[in-house]
């Protein structure tokens, strides 16, 4: 049974995911950052999708299930690319526009074979903990290529602030829900609130961080990042 | 085993993205010089103290809510308690880090002035937008 916390991150995911998409288009955006404003949308009409499903079959039948976990790992990958979109944009002046399609083809490939051997693990009995070994997996490979690609724009000297802002807020969102799908695969059958509010809330986190991003930080704006480097004095 | 892993990595890396976040939010602050009236009001002088920040903060509270940077307080003010905590652990064993942690206190302290200063800024407009309906 679904509770005010979960009604609220819901509805608060919703008008965050719209925000970010129409804060893209209002600051002109969206000829640089397209990966975010199309995933933000998908993520938009996929939300609406689950809560017309929610409505039709109820918060515990299979069809909700389902299309839950399916369209959230899809919209993984589909992230997958936003990441590799952002690596396009911060390697933008050193020609490694075919390196980094190779890794994208390549990390595709790799999370196609992941996901299939999950899949062939679980065939027989497709229940929550194949859902949640799926999921801990996909999120930690984002986590992963967030964590190299802030340490390419460290090394790079980043100083778009948008860039920087954008590239954050995601690892922030990977690394959360990662954990969570871990905590969750290391405690299986315990119904803890954390469990179903973490994803939620990191979605949240992520739509309203990208909104403030591009509302509040102009495309020429540029911040010092060696000054964020956290070093022991 | 495999799960434990990727929580504990995930966890620290949740932590270190977070701190850079919030580096790079004070980082837009850094640079702006605080209004006379933000120092009358607070009672500073011509520098930020790190324990400054609790106070800002209750004042920043008193301004009427500003939507655009309720986000930013809060992911500082979570980052200023991390910082306290640090602080009070390292003092006696690690002083470096003591020290930088105040230094970085010192940085929030000075993010709070800003918004306060941005806060009494979009009260005035709005008293002066309200004034200006009554006439």
């Amino acid at each position: 049974m679904l509770g005010p916390v979960d009604y609220a991150l819901w509805i608060a995911g919703f008008v965050f995911e719209a925000a970010a998409v129409l804060s893209i288009f209002y600051r002109k955006a969206f000829g640089r950052y397209y990966s975010v404003c199309l995933y933000m949308a998908c993520k938009f009409f996929v939300q609406g999708a689950q809560y017309i499903c929610f409505l039709k079959f109820g918060f515990r039948s299979a069809q909700y299930f389902y299309l839950y976990y399916y369209s959230d790992s899809l919209l993984t990958i589909l992230l997958f690319f936003v990441v590799m979109h952002l690596y396009l944009l911060v390697f933008a002046e050193m020609d490694t526009d075919r390196h980094i399609r190779a890794g994208a083809v390549l990390l595709l490939f790799l999370t196609a074979a992941f996901s299939y051997l999950v899949v062939r693990r679980y065939r027989t009995h497709l229940t929550e903990h194949f859902v949640v070994e799926l999921g801990q997996g996909l999120y930690f490979v984002g986590t992963v290529l967030t964590y190299i690609l802030w340490g390419a724009m460290i090394t790079l000297r980043e100083r778009r602030a948008r860039l920087v802002q954008v590239v954050l807020a995601l690892g922030i969102y990977y690394s959360a829900t990662a954990g969570a799908y871990a905590l969750q695969d290391l405690f299986p059958g315990r119904q803890m609130p954390v469990f179903a509010w973490a994803p939620p809330a990191a979605n949240v986190w992520l739509s309203l961080a990208w909104t403030l991003a591009f509302l509040r930080i102009r495309e020429e704006a540029s911040v010092m990042v060696p000054t964020l480097a956290v070093k022991a004095q | 085993m495999i799960a434990a892993l990727i929580y504990v990595v995930s966890f620290v890396v949740l932590v270190q993205f977070f701190v850079y976040y919030c580096r790079s939010v004070l980082a837009s602050s850094r640079k702006v010089e605080l209004s006379a009236r933000v120092r009358e009001a607070a009672g500073v002088g011509d520098s930020v103290a790190a324990d400054d920040f609790q106070r800002f903060l209750q004042l920043v509270r008193l301004c009427p809510e500003n939507s655009a940077d309720r986000a930013g307080i809060r992911a500082v003010g979570t980052y200023y308690s991390l910082l306290h905590v640090l602080a009070r652990l390292s003092r006696a064993m690690l002083p470096s880090v003591a020290a930088w942690a105040e230094k970085e206190q010192q940085g929030c302290s000075h993010f709070a002035a800003v918004a306060l200063d941005r806060r009494i800024s979009f009260s005035r407009d709005l008293f002066v937008q309200q004034a200006s309906s009554r006439l």
